[in-house]
């Protein structure tokens, strides 16, 4: 018999016995008793305990698995193994006392499939997508889980076309690079490049790797998943701003927050960042544009964010002018399709000669031809006023 | 359970900023002095801001992988950390001497956080500037006949900057090794610029007080000594200027020695790192050593 059965017999015949994900198991004045969701069995010896147990191997293993193999030392890998193969997540310490961390509350999680339900899927693999990764968690004839972790976008891909790697830390260079070979200086930006599996990884390098792709995204969940996370609001946040980076504070000015809007939608966007942004304008003011729907938050502006608004606490400083100069109707398209194929970073993808794209480069140097003087002012209209005027 | 946690700068625009903080952090993991080795960045991730929240021992010591004392080691990172009740006279430095502080921080109330002082100011980094030139040089006696400069930006920024240099140069001078040892400066005089007025000695090895190659380290100071008219080109080491061999070793951060310093800074703090001093110092070296 497996040593998991010796584990569990030794646990419930101790204190409290066990009790988790439906199974419990206790010693009492008439031996054990035994209760899974579909049975009740009492007055068993050891021996019976035993045989009833091997009748029930799924819970056996399951519980050998959360209490022994991955245990309680730390809460956030825990919650999250659990999170992964769809187990209830308690939502907050182990109140019960019962000693499994809080994963037996019965209003935890109503929806949580039962024990053979979850090992049924698991055999057959269970996907869950975390940013741009997608983990898939199996289970082996012993309860031992395998964690895969590839692209998301990979999730067809065949597992021999990819590189393998097996320990966390390679997560960091490939997490470096973009597809194109760009340095990715947001480990959140939605430009992860793919081509990599971890095949095999165990639940704590699960973990790492996870956490090596996207730094502090777990203990962020976390918090939040217990109602702790601490956001950290725009006015909050540049507030504490010194030295280069203090200037923002002056971008505020009055009641308005059209500003930050603009910054969160310019950077925080799904399409450019996988974290969901939960800081607002500030405690009592909403941002206008959506947080998204990542799987991990946001709380607060980051450094990229920051920086960037440094940049624009400058440019918006400026009083507008109004220069004149004529487009034609078409003109006037195509510079909105330069500005949005540059935003949505599709310039790339815009083949050499297809000239009905306003973004394309003939078109581009088309109009740079026509509309710029020697100087490379549109419409040969000098940027500043000549002085005088 | 103690955890070492790395503090270093970062940058959005160079991947090699953090190059020298993931090596340090990778010698330090597996000599295994710390149950976990986390990184922190001020413009990375994870950021200084969430990295504590994301170790598991209650016993942690923070090493900033910076030069100096000044604007970051004082003000940044404590605020960053969320260090309860912080103050810089705690440290009680003369702008060299800061050694630890021993702290909670209200992001992980239950853990001990002890914040160290910064790598650059440490006495073992004089160690790390020797071993640089042996490296850069293949020769694990390099001494005799040379001359060393060790440079940093100047006081223009950081005045405690300048003292850095000047202790290290010091310390190098001290040791007899090499046959003159000057400080030179990006921004103030005596001018790396000027590199070989200071030298009588006609191997000069150039050793920059930098953690990180980047502009200064792969642009500036190769091009200010005449190394090269272009970065870009490269430049030979040992380059010929003025009729001297200039051995330019660029930013001291990247020599693997440096995981000796971070361990040193831990240490002085209260860590418990065995036998891992040695361990490193062997480790990291890449001159062969000489027969006894």
């Amino acid at each position: 018999m497996g040593h998991h059965l010796d584990a569990l017999v030794d646990a419930a015949a101790t204190g409290d016995g066990v009790s988790l994900d439906g199974l419990t198991a206790v010693h009492g004045d008439d031996g054990f008793r035994l209760e899974t969701p579909d049975s009740t069995l009492s007055g068993l010896t050891e021996g019976g305990l035993r045989e009833a147990l091997a009748d029930r191997d799924d819970y056996a293993t399951n519980w050998y698995f959360w209490s022994e193999v991955v245990g309680e030392a730390s809460p956030q890998r825990r919650a999250f193994l659990r999170w992964v193969e769809g187990a209830s997540v308690d939502a907050g310490g182990d109140d019960d006392g019962d000693g499994d961390g809080g994963d037996n509350d019965a209003d935890a999680d109503a929806d949580a499939a039962s024990v053979p339900e979850r090992y049924e899927a698991l055999r057959d693999g269970i996907c869950r997508e975390w940013g741009q990764l997608l983990v898939t968690a199996t289970v082996d004839d012993h309860g031992e889980r395998s964690y895969e972790l590839r692209h998301a976008d990979e999730v067809d891909a065949d597992r021999d076309d990819l590189d393998a790697y097996h320990e966390p830390l390679a997560a960091r260079q490939l997490a470096t690079y973009d597809e194109k070979g760009r340095y990715r200086p947001l480990k959140a930006g939605n430009n992860l490049a793919g081509g990599w599996v971890f095949p095999d990884l165990d639940g704590r390098d699960l973990v790492g790797t996870v956490e090596t792709f996207y730094p502090a995204s777990v203990p962020n969940w976390d918090r939040e998943r217990r109602g702790e996370l601490d956001v950290t609001h725009w006015a909050d946040a540049i507030g504490r701003q010194t030295g280069m980076y203090s200037v923002v504070k002056t971008w505020n000015r009055g009641d308005g927050h059209e500003h930050v809007d603009w910054v969160a939608e310019a950077c925080c966007d799904d399409s450019q960042c996988v974290k969901r942004r939960e800081w607002e304008y500030d405690d009592d003011t909403d941002l206008a544009v959506d947080g998204g729907d990542g799987a991990f938050p946001c709380r607060e502006p980051c450094s990229v964010v920051i920086a960037a608004s440094r940049k624009w606490t400058r440019l918006e400083g400026e009083e507008t002018q109004t220069y004149e100069f004529e487009l034609t109707p078409s003109e006037k398209e195509q510079v909105e399709d330069i500005i949005d194929a540059v935003a949505d970073d599709r310039t790339d993808d815009i083949r050499e000669a297809d000239v009905y794209e306003g973004a394309n480069r003939y078109r581009a140097r088309f109009l740079r031809a026509k509309l710029f003087d020697d100087e490379g002012n549109l419409g040969g209209v000098p940027t500043d006023a000549p002085d005088g005027e | 359970m103690q955890a070492l946690v790395i503090v270093a700068h970062g940058s959005h625009l160079n991947p090699d900023s953090s190059t020298p903080t993931y090596d340090h952090a990778d010698t330090v993991r597996e000599v295994g002095a710390f149950d976990e080795v986390r990184t922190g960045f001020w413009k990375e991730e994870p950021s200084i801001r969430e990295v504590l929240r994301t170790v598991e021992a209650d016993e942690v010591y923070v090493v900033p992988l910076f030069i100096s004392e000044g604007y970051f080691t004082e003000q940044v990172i404590p605020r960053e950390l969320r260090l309860d009740g912080w103050d810089v006279a705690d440290w009680d430095s003369d702008g060299l001497s800061a050694s630890h502080v021993t702290l909670t921080a209200s992001d992980v109330p239950e853990k001990t956080i002890h914040y160290c002082g910064p790598v650059g100011t440490h006495a073992a980094m004089t160690d790390v500037l020797v071993r640089r030139a042996e490296t850069v040089t293949g020769d694990p006696n390099v001494g005799e006949s040379f001359g060393l400069a060790v440079v940093g930006h100047g006081t223009e920024r950081n005045e405690n900057s300048a003292k850095a240099i000047e202790y290290h140069a010091d310390r190098i001078r001290e040791l007899d090794r090499f046959d003159e040892v000057q400080a030179l400066y990006m921004d103030e005089e005596p001018e790396v610029d000027d590199v070989t007025d200071y030298f009588d000695s006609e191997d000069v090895v150039v050793v920059p007080l930098f953690i990180a190659d980047g502009f200064h380290t792969q642009e500036d100071i190769p091009e200010d000594m005449g190394l090269t008219d272009d970065y870009r080109t490269g430049y030979d080491v040992p380059a010929e200027v003025d009729g001297h061999r200039i051995w330019y070793a660029g930013a001291v951060g990247t020599e693997g020695l440096m995981a000796d310093v971070v361990l040193e800074r831990a240490a002085d703090a209260g860590a418990d790192i065995g036998n891992s001093l040695e361990v490193v110092r062997e480790r990291t070296r890449k001159t062969p050593q000489e027969a006894n």
